[in-house]
C-alpha cells in the first residue's frame, strides 16, 4: 500500500504541473491584472506604469513569468492580494479554518443522517417511513441550495432568532475563550446543517438500495441459516458490506472540502475559501484566484488517492500493489 | 404393519406433512411445492432428485424458513423436526435450530460465503451463535473443523477472505459451518453442481465421511442421480414441485416405475458406454405460472401418456414395500374419491 501511494504521488506531479499551467494561462488571458487592480489608471503616469510593470515582470515573455510564479509558489510565496493587501497565504490562512470547520461539520451531519435514515430506509423497504424518508430525499434533490439557505436564514435566524444569519464569529469575543467557540459554533451550525442536510439525500439513498441489494445476497442466506440474529445480519453482514462504496464517496468528499460550501459561504456571507473565491473573481484578485484553484485542484487529485486508498482498506478483495 | 408405521413417526428426525409452498407473482400465489410428504430418520441419507425448477431448494427452504420474505410463503402443511412444527415458529425461535441442530450447505460455493470478512470469523460465528464459549476456543475450533473437511493449511486459511480460495475450497468451508455444531440434519443443496467434476466427487466423498462418522441425518438434494447411487438409502423425485416417485435406492434404480425416473435413469452418462448418451428428457420443467394443474403434469414429455393423463391428477400411491408412485399406469395412482372432491 506504501509503494501504491507513492506510485499515485509520483504519477500526481506531473499531472499538478500541466494544472499549473492551465491556471496560469487562464489568469494570463483574462482581462486586467494585478496592476490594474492596484492604481488608478486615469491618475497614474504612463511612465509609471511602465516602470512598475517593468519590476513586476509583466513585460517579460510569459514562460519567464510562469517559472517565476513557479518558483515562489515552491518557496512558500504565493503573491499579494491587492484587495486585501496582504500576503494571499496569509489571507487563505485567516479563511482556511472558518471553511474547514463548516465542512467537516456538514460532513459530519451529512453522513450522520445518511446513516440513520439510509439504514432504517433499507431495514424497511415500502414502509411508512421508508416512503418518508424517499420524499424528504426528493426535496433534498430538487431545492436549490440557495433557496434551502435563504429559506433557514428567515426561519432560524430573523423569525425565530436561534442563530445569527451571517459571518462567522460574533463581535468582541476574544480569541480562544470558551465564548469564542460557542460564538463559532453558533454561526457555523446553520449553513452547516443546511448543507448536510442538503447533500445527505443522495448518500442515503444510495445506502437504503446497496442495503436492499445486498439483503438479497447468497451470504445473507447463509447467515441466516447458521441461526444469525436479524440485526447482526443488517448491522454487521450488510452493512460491512454496503459501506464499501459510501466510504470511498468520503474520499472525494474529503477533496471536496475547501471548495464544496462555494453557494452556501457566500449566502450566509460566511467568510471562508469559497465566498473569497467568488470576491477574488469578481474583484479580478488573481493572485487570490490562481491559489485557490491550484489548492482545489489539488485537493481534489489527494481525495481521489485517498478514495482509493479507503477503498483498499474496507474491501479485502481490493489489493493495492 | 401398524405399530411399524407408529414407531417410525416417533423416531424420524424429520416429518413434513402435505407441505405447499411457492411465491407470490404478480399478487396471485403460485405453489412451487405441493403435497410434500418427506420422512428421514437418524443417521439415514435421503436424496431429492429431479430437474431444474422442479421445486427442490424451494423444499429445502422451507425446512429451513429460509424462503425469500418479500414473496415465498408457506401456505399449507406441518415440518414436524423432532416433533415440534417448524411452521409455527418465529424466525428467533427458528434462529436456535439453525446452524446447530439443521445445518445446510447451498448451491453456489462462490457467492455463500461474505466476500468481506475472514474464514475464520465466519465458521466462528456459527459456533458463537450457539455456544458459550470464548473467541478465542472458537478459532481454535474453527481450525479443527477446517482440517476436519481437508483444507490444508488451516491456520493459515482461517485468516483468509473467501476470494483467496477455488469453489471447492469454499464449499469446504461451508460444509464446516454446516456440521460445526454436530446437526441432527445436514441439508445439502446441491452441493457439487457448480464444481469441476474431479472437485465434485471429493465433496461428495467427505459428506459421506462425515455422515457417517457423525452420524447425521442427511437430506442431499441433486439433479444428478448418478451422484447418489452409493451413498442414498432413500430416493425422492420430484417433478414440478410434486413428488412423483419414492423408494429405497434398490427399488428406484432396479425397479423404477414412472416414466420420467425411467427417462432420467437413462440420461446417466455411464463409463462402460462409449457412445454419448447425456441427451436429456425432451422438453423442458413447466414454469411456476405455466404448470397445468389438472391432469399429470409430465404428460406433454411423458412417452407412455394416455388420453385420460390429462383430465385425471395421479395420487402418490404406495405399491407395496414403501415404493410410492404418481402415475395412471399403477391403477393405485387413480384419486379415490376423497381426494377428487379434494382437488
Ligand atoms: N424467489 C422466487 N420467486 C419466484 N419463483 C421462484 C423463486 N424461487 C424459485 N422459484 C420458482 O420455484 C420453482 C422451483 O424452484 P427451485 O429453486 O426449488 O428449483 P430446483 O429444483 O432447486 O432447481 P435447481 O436444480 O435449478 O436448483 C421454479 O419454477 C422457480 O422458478
Ligand atoms: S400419468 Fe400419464 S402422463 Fe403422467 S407419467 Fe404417467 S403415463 Fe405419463
Ligand atoms: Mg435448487
Amino acid at each position: 500500500m506504501l509503494t501504491y501511494t507513492l506510485r499515485r504521488i509520483a504519477v500526481m506531479i506531473p499531472i499538478m504541473i500541466l494544472l499549473s499551467m492551465v491556471v496560469f494561462s487562464l489568469a494570463k488571458m483574462m482581462p486586467g491584472d494585478a496592476l490594474s487592480g492596484r492604481i488608478d489608471p486615469t491618475n497614474s503616469s504612463p511612465e509609471y506604469i511602465s516602470a512598475m510593470k517593468e519590476k513586476l515582470g509583466y513585460n517579460d515573455p510569459v514562460h519567464i513569468q510562469y517559472l517565476r510564479w513557479m518558483n515562489d509558489i515552491l518557496h512558500g510565496d504565493f503573491g499579494n492580494s491587492f484587495i486585501h493587501k496582504m500576503p494571499v497565504s496569509q489571507l487563505i490562512g485567516l479563511r482556511v479554518y472558518n471553511t474547514l470547520f463548516l465542512t467537516l461539520l456538514a460532513l459530519f451531519f451529512t453522513y450522520i443522517f445518511a446513516f440513520i435514515m439510509g439504514m432504517y430506509a433499507g431495514k424497511h423497504p415500502y414502509t411508512l417511513g421508508d416512503n418518508m424518508i424517499a420524499t424528504y430525499n426528493y426535496l433534498g434533490f430538487a431545492l436549490p441550495s440557495f433557496f434551502a439557505g435563504l429559506m433557514a436564514i428567515y426561519l432560524f435566524a430573523l423569525k425565530l432568532q436561534w442563530v445569527p444569519a451571517s459571518g462567522s464569529i460574533g463581535t468582541g469575543v476574544d480569541v480562544n475563550t470558551i465564548a469564542f467557540y460557542v460564538s463559532k459554533l453558533k454561526h457555523t451550525i446553520l449553513p452547516a446543517l443546511v448543507l448536510g442536510m442538503l447533500s445527505t439525500a443522495g448518500y442515503t439513498q444510495f445506502l437504503r438500495n446497496d442495503i436492499i441489494e445486498s439483503s438479497r445476497k447468497d451470504y445473507v442466506r447463509t447467515a441466516r441459516a447458521k441461526g444469525t440474529s436479524e440485526s447482526i445480519i443488517y448491522n454487521k453482514h450488510i452493512l460491512r458490506n454496503s459501506i464499501i462504496p459510501i466510504v470511498t464517496f468520503l474520499g472525494f468528499d474529503i477533496g471536496g472540502l475547501l471548495g464544496g460550501a462555494v453557494i452556501t459561504e457566500t449566502i450566509f456571507t460566511y467568510p471562508g475559501i469559497g465566498s473569497l473565491f467568488i470576491d477574488s473573481l469578481t474583484n479580478r484578485d488573481y493572485s487570490v484566484v490562481m491559489t485557490i484553484t491550484m489548492m482545489l485542484s489539488i485537493m481534489t487529485l489527494i481525495g481521489n488517492l485517498i478514495a482509493d486508498l479507503l477503498y483498499g482498506v474496507v474491501d479485502p478483495r481490493i489489493r493495492l500493489d | 404393519m401398524a405399530g411399524r408405521e407408529f414407531f417410525n413417526t416417533e423416531t424420524s428426525i424429520l416429518n413434513t406433512k402435505n407441505l405447499q409452498a411457492g411465491f407470490f407473482i404478480g399478487g396471485k400465489f403460485y405453489p412451487a411445492i405441493e403435497d410434500i410428504n418427506i420422512e428421514i430418520k437418524p443417521g439415514k441419507v435421503v436424496c431429492v432428485v429431479g430437474e431444474s425448477g422442479s421445486g427442490k431448494s424451494v423444499t429445502a427452504l422451507s425446512i429451513m424458513s429460509l424462503l425469500p420474505k418479500e414473496n415465498g410463503s408457506i401456505q399449507e402443511g406441518e415440518i414436524l423436526f423432532e416433533g415440534r412444527n417448524l411452521v409455527d415458529l418465529s424466525q428467533d425461535d427458528m434462529n436456535e435450530i439453525r446452524g446447530k441442530d439443521i445445518g445446510m450447505i447451498f448451491q453456489e460455493p462462490m457467492t455463500s460465503l461474505n466476500p468481506v470478512f475472514t474464514i475464520g470469523f465466519q465458521v466462528q460465528e456459527v459456533l458463537l451463535n450457539h455456544l458459550s464459549i470464548s473467541k478465542s476456543e472458537a478459532r481454535e475450533r474453527s481450525i479443527q473443523l477446517l482440517r476436519q473437511v481437508g483444507i490444508s493449511r488451516p491456520e493459515e486459511i482461517v485468516d483468509e477472505y473467501p476470494h483467496q480460495l477455488s469453489g471447492g475450497m469454499r464449499q469446504r468451508v461451508m460444509i464446516a459451518m454446516a456440521i460445526a455444531n454436530n446437526p441432527k440434519l445436514l441439508i445439502a443443496d446441491e452441493p457439487t453442481t457448480a464444481l469441476d467434476v474431479t472437485i465434485q466427487a471429493q465433496i461428495l466423498e467427505l459428506i459421506k465421511e462425515i455422515q457417517k462418522k457423525m452420524n447425521m441425518a442427511v437430506m442431499l438434494i441433486t439433479h444428478d442421480l448418478g451422484v447418489v447411487a452409493e451413498m442414498a438409502d432413500e430416493i425422492i423425485v420430484m417433478y414440478a414441485g410434486q413428488i412423483v416417485e419414492q423408494s429405497d435406492t434398490y427399488s428406484i434404480f432396479y425397479n423404477p416405475k414412472h416414466p420420467y425416473l425411467k427417462l432420467l435413469l437413462q440420461s446417466i452418462p455411464r463409463l462402460d458406454e462409449n457412445r454419448e448418451r447425456l441427451d436429456s428428457i425432451k422438453g423442458i420443467v413447466p414454469s411456476l405460472t405455466n404448470i397445468d394443474r389438472t391432469g399429470c403434469r409430465f404428460t406433454d414429455r411423458c412417452p407412455e401418456a394416455k388420453d385420460e393423463c390429462r383430465q385425471i391428477s395421479p395420487q402418490l400411491a404406495e405399491l407395496g414395500g414403501g415404493h410410492k408412485v404418481r402415475c395412471l399406469l399403477y391403477k393405485e395412482s387413480y384419486p379415490t374419491e376423497k381426494a377428487v372432491t379434494n382437488r
